[in-house]
């Protein structure tokens, strides 16, 4: 069996054990960088989340991940951003107003509504919109207050609902953004991260 | 729309998974990765470690204990057991939990919640609570395994305990654990009704229509523990039956 190279950015505040289990449970082998270079150089690339908006951005801001992350994202080079990974990649979040994010797309995080349980904490039920190469449709685990509502122009979306539709992922290139951990959610999100980790490859797409 | 999910749940000491906890005789009954991953496979939407030694000299082994069920589990694993401090949190994370519970040193120093939800995010603060029939129509909390009654309403705990910034409430009720008797569904009730965040029903569970009854008072997952390890029903079966009387479950 050969183990596929990827690279995980280390936000600090985030708890890498369970992405880095997840990933070589799905035939990776990770690799933990410091140096922001690696968004240059890194031919596989994730970018977990955990924690709050606020610290995790002035983490990558601090260590200069903020710009050649964009370009990479920006060039659809593949990246799996995770969680609060994937709300890094807006223009802001309502839980640290004012704060900037990488702003790929301009669209921010907001507040699940009020009527619901908040943290969603659990397994929802996903959807899948037009044109993914990566997703398909079943149950994934999150661990979340805020969200995307609407999906950025030129991204295709797979959603799920929790007092309203929300994002559960964006694609656009090699680039695929989760709401969800698909490092904890069972056999189908092992297998969304073999389809990401094969980018390119004959596994894509086989949903 | 969320599911409703089902949490095998292991009381561990010293590196093993025990039955009895808060009762005399304990009894083992197995390893907590295969006990883990057996349930995994069973359809398990989460696992609940909770280390019941947690003595200083038990520490580095409950962290072994938590690496070692991670790497077998695709699924979220929470673990609760002894956690005083951020550090002692942080060491779980590392090791692998997805989520920490606090109990015994939350009720004697309610600022840990606070600290633990700002550190981590409330999706990773779960607070535990041990609730005993007060013999007045509400509840007491009840800390250091059962073993020492506190001042504080559980009910009115509960809800500090999430403005303090817990994500989610696991909520055992003593006199239910481990009598067969099925959940204390007033308590699971009132909990659900005053709080915003997920709460874990515990305690009591022997049939599958237990916890039936648990997630209609309210509760967004239920626990058990004997009733999976002796082999009486499976996650699988239990997800079917709930299926079957139209709760959403994780198939």
């Amino acid at each position: 069996m050969r183990f596929v190279p990827v690279t995980v950015v280390h936000t600090g505040v985030a708890n890498l054990a369970s992405v880095q289990a997840g990933l070589r449970r799905a035939g990776a082998e990770p690799v933990v960088a410091e140096d922001p270079r690696a968004a240059e150089d890194a031919e596989r690339l994730v970018l977990p989340g955990v924690g709050a908006f606020a610290p995790g951005m002035a983490r990558l801001a601090v260590c200069g991940w903020v710009e050649p992350l964009r370009k990479r994202i920006e060039a659809g080079r593949a990246t799996l951003a995770i969680c609060l990974g994937m709300q890094f990649l807006g223009g802001s979040s309502e839980e640290s107003r004012g704060i900037p994010g990488l702003s790929v797309f301009a669209e921010g995080a907001k507040r699940f509504p009020g009527h619901v349980r908040v943290p969603q904490i659990g397994w929802n039920a996903v959807t899948c919109g037009e044109g993914l190469r990566y997703l398909c449709e079943g149950y994934a685990y999150y661990a979340n207050s805020y969200r995307l509502d609407a999906a950025p122009q030129g991204w295709c979306a797979a959603w799920s609902d929790h007092g309203g539709r929300f994002v559960a992922a964006l694609e656009r290139g090699s680039v695929l953004a989760c709401q969800f951990h698909p490092e904890l959610s069972g056999p189908w999100g092992i297998g969304l991260l073999r389809r990401w980790l094969g980018a390119g490859g004959s596994e894509t797409g086989s949903c | 729309m969320l599911t409703r999910r089902v949490i095998p749940c292991l009381d561990c000491r010293d590196g093993r998974v025990v039955k009895g906890v808060r009762f005399a005789d304990l009894r083992d009954v197995g390893s907590p990765s295969e006990l883990a991953t057996a349930y995994q496979s069973q359809g398990a939407d989460e696992i609940v470690l909770l280390d019941v030694a947690a003595t200083v000299e038990a520490r580095a082994h409950q962290a072994d204990t938590v690496r070692a069920v991670r790497e077998g589990l695709s699924i979220p694993l929470t673990v609760g057991g002894g956690v005083r401090s951020l550090k002692d949190a942080a060491r779980l994370l590392e090791a692998g939990a997805d989520k920490v519970a606090v109990n015994s040193a939350a009720a004697a120093q309610p600022e840990i919640i606070d600290a633990l939800s700002a550190e981590f995010g409330a999706q990773c603060t779960v607070l535990s609570v041990d609730a005993a029939d007060d013999g007045r129509g509400g509840w007491r909390v009840v800390v250091r395994s059962g073993k020492e009654p506190t001042a504080r309403e559980a009910i009115a705990w509960v809800r500090e305990g999430v403005e303090r910034g817990a994500g989610e409430i696991l909520l055992t009720s003593l006199d239910r654990d481990g009598t067969r008797a099925g959940y204390d569904l007033m308590l699971v009730r009132q909990a659900a009704r005053v709080v915003n965040v997920p709460v874990i029903a515990s305690g009591g569970a022997a049939s599958a229509i237990h916890f039936f009854e648990a997630l209609e008072a309210g509760a967004d997952a239920v626990l058990a523990a004997g009733l999976f390890h002796e082999g009486a029903t499976t996650v699988g079966d239990v997800k079917g039956y709930l299926s079957s009387r139209g709760i959403e479950v994780r198939r």
